[in-house]
C-alpha cells in the first residue's frame, strides 16, 4: 500500500500533522505513524480547554506493538478533542488525515508554523 | 538476514519484520481478520524459522532422557512430548517438541533463536548420537477448519491422528510429514516437507480456504492459550517450576540435569512464579512493566496484550509466590497509570469442542 502525504498539510519529524485554516490547526498522525504503529489499541488525548506546548507531549497512542508519545506540533489552546476515537482508536488507521484527526488547537504562537515540514520535507525526512 | 522456503510465496502480500535472524511476515491482512481466520476457521503460518534437528542413535531416548525432567523413554514412534532442555542448575536452555520417528531416530522442533545453542549443546551430551539439523519448509495449519483443509491434501485419515500425533502422508505434491501439534489454541497441523514440495502445499492450503497469517496473531494467539515464549517468558535463569511448568517434571524418573535444584524448590518452594494477569481497559501491558501491590513492586510483566479473544488486557508476570493465588488484586504500572488485575489461570483462552 502506497502511503500518501496530501500536499496542503504541514509536518513534524515526530509523525504528526497539521491542518491549517486560519488560527486553527487541525492535528493529526500521518500515514507513516499508522503504519508503523500496525493495530491501534488506546489513545489518550488532552482535555478542552487545555494548553500545549510545540514539541512537549500532549497525548499517548498505543498499538498492539508499541506504545508513542504524541508531540504538539504547534503551541495553543485545545479546542476541540476527538472523544469518539478513545473509545475506537483503530479506526484512525483507515483515514488518517480525516476522521482520525486527534485535536483541534488555536494557535498563540502563529509563527511556529514557519517550522513545520513540507510535505516533500517530510517524505525526504522518511526517506532520509 | 534468512529467509524462508515459503518466501517467495509471500513476498509481495505480507508486511516483513525481522526476527531471530530471519525475514518473516508480521502480518497479511491484519491481526483481526488473522487472529478470527484461526479462531474460527484456519489461518496458515510459515515456520520455517524453527529449528529442527534430527538425532540418530542406537538407543536415543535413553540417551536424551536424562537431559529433560519429563519422562520420554515410553515414547513410541509416532507420538510427541512437550519439554525443556535443562542447564546443571535446572534453569531452562529451550523449549522443544521431541517427536519419535523409527527405531532409535528423534525429531526436535526447537525455538528459532535457540537452534544454534542447541546443537552445541546436544553435540556436548550425545556424543554418541548423529546430530543433523534440516531446513525444509515448514508451516502451521491452526483453527477447527485446519484438520478438513489438510484432508483435501491426502487419502490417510487424520482424524485417527491423536492431538501430538504424527506421521508422514501422501499428496498430489510429494510425501509430507504432518504433527497435530501447534501455539495456538487450537486443533491444527504442523507440517515439514522439502522447500519446492512447502511452496505448492502453502498455495494449495490457501486455495482450500486457509488464511496466511504473520508473527503478530501468532503471538496474540499462544499468549491467549497461555503457552510460554522462550527468551521472554522464561530463560536459562528461569526453572520449570518457576515458570509453571512443573507438569514437566516426572520426580519418580531418575536422575535428569537440574534435577537437584528442582527437589530443592520443590520443597522450599520458589520464590517467583509465572502468573497469569487479566485487566480491564485497553492499555497493553508490557514486557518489563513492574507488578504491584501494597505500593510495593512485587513482580514484572513478561509479556502482554490486549486480547481479541476476551476484550481484555492479559498478560503473563513473574510474580512474588505470596501474591499468585488466583483471584489476588494487584496493579500494574503502564507509565504514569496503575491500573487494577487479577490473577487468573495462564490459560486465558481455551477452544470448545
Amino acid at each position: 500500500m502506497a502511503l500518501t502525504y496530501p500536499v496542503e498539510l504541514h509536518y513534524t519529524a515526530t509523525h504528526e500533522y497539521v491542518a491549517l485554516t486560519g488560527d486553527v490547526a487541525v492535528v493529526g498522525i500521518t500515514a507513516f505513524a499508522v503504519e508503523e504503529l500496525g493495530d491501534i489499541t488506546y489513545l489518550e488525548l488532552p482535555s478542552v480547554g487545555q494548553t500545549v506546548t510545540r514539541g512537549e507531549r500532549f497525548g499517548t497512542i498505543e498499538s498492539v506493538k508499541a506504545v508513542s508519545d504524541l508531540y504538539a506540533p504547534v503551541s495553543g489552546v485545545v479546542t476541540a478533542v476527538h472523544e469518539e476515537l478513545v473509545d475506537a482508536p483503530e479506526t484512525i488507521a483507515s483515514d488518517p488525515y480525516g476522521n482520525g484527526w486527534l485535536l483541534k488547537i488555536r494557535l498563540t504562537h502563529p509563527q511556529e508554523t514557519e517550522k513545520l515540514l513540507t510535505a516533500a520535507d517530510y517524505q525526504a525526512h522518511l526517506g532520509g | 538476514m534468512r529467509y524462508s522456503p515459503l518466501w517467495e510465496c509471500y513476498q509481495n502480500q505480507a508486511k516483513l519484520t525481522e526476527f531471530a535472524g530471519w525475514m518473516l511476515p508480521a502480518q497479511f491482512a491484519g491481526l483481526t481478520p488473522e487472529h478470527q481466520a484461526v479462531r474460527q476457521r484456519a489461518g496458515l503460518f510459515d515456520i520455517s524459522h524453527m529449528g529442527q534437528i534430527e538425532l540418530q542413535s542406537p538407543h536415543i531416548l535413553e540417551d536424551f532422557n536424562p537431559l529433560v525432567p519429563t519422562a520420554i523413554t515410553q515414547l513410541k514412534p509416532g507420538q510427541a512430548q512437550y519439554t525443556v532442555l535443562l542447564n546443571s542448575l535446572g534453569g531452562i536452555i529451550d523449549d522443544i517438541i521431541i517427536y519419535t520417528q523409527g527405531e532409535g531416530q528423534i525429531k526436535l522442533i526447537v525455538n528459532a533463536a535457540c537452534t544454534e545453542k542447541n546443537r552445541k549443546w546436544l553435540h556436548q551430551h550425545l556424543p554418541r548420537a548423529v546430530i543433523q539439523p534440516t531446513s525444509q519448509a515448514l508451516m502451521a495449519l491452526q483453527g477447527p477448519d485446519a484438520t478438513g483443509i489438510l484432508q483435501t491434501l491426502t487419502p490417510v485419515a487424520l482424524q485417527t491422528i491423536p492431538r501430538f500425533g504424527h506421521t508422514i502422508v501422501s499428496t498430489k505434491f510429494g510425501h509430507i510429514w504432518v504433527a497435530r501439534t501447534g501455539y495456538t489454541g487450537e486443533d491444527g497441523w504442523e507440517i515439514q516437507a522439502e522447500p519446492a514440495v512447502g511452496q505448492a502445499l502453502w498455495r494449495e492450503l490457501l486455495a482450500q480456504g486457509a488464511t496466511p497469517c504473520g508473527l503478530v496473531a501468532r503471538d496474540m494467539l499462544r499468549l491467549e492459550a497461555g503457552l510460554h515464549l522462550y527468551g521472554q517468558d522464561m530463560n536459562e535463569s528461569s526453572t520449570p517450576l518457576e515458570a509453571g511448568l512443573g507438569w514437566l517434571v516426572a520426580w519418580d524418573k531418575g536422575d535428569f540435569l537440574g534435577r537437584a535444584r528442582l527437589i530443592t524448590q520443590k520443597n522450599q518452594g520458589v520464590a517467583q512464579k509465572l502468573v497469569g494477569l487479566v485487566g480491564t481497559g485497553r492499555r497493553i501491558f508490557r514486557p518489563g512493566y513492574p507488578v504491584r501491590a501494597q505500593g510495593q513492586t512485587v513482580g514484572h510483566i513478561t509479556s502482554g496484550t490486549l486480547s481479541l479473544s476476551l476484550g481484555q488486557p492479559i498478560g503473563l508476570a513473574y510474580v512474588d509466590t505470596p501474591w499468585t493465588a488466583l483471584g489476588t488484586p494487584l496493579t500494574v504500572q503502564v507509565r504514569e497509570q496503575e491500573l487494577p488485575v487479577t490473577v487468573v489461570k495462564r490459560t486465558f483462552y481455551t477452544r470448545t469442542g
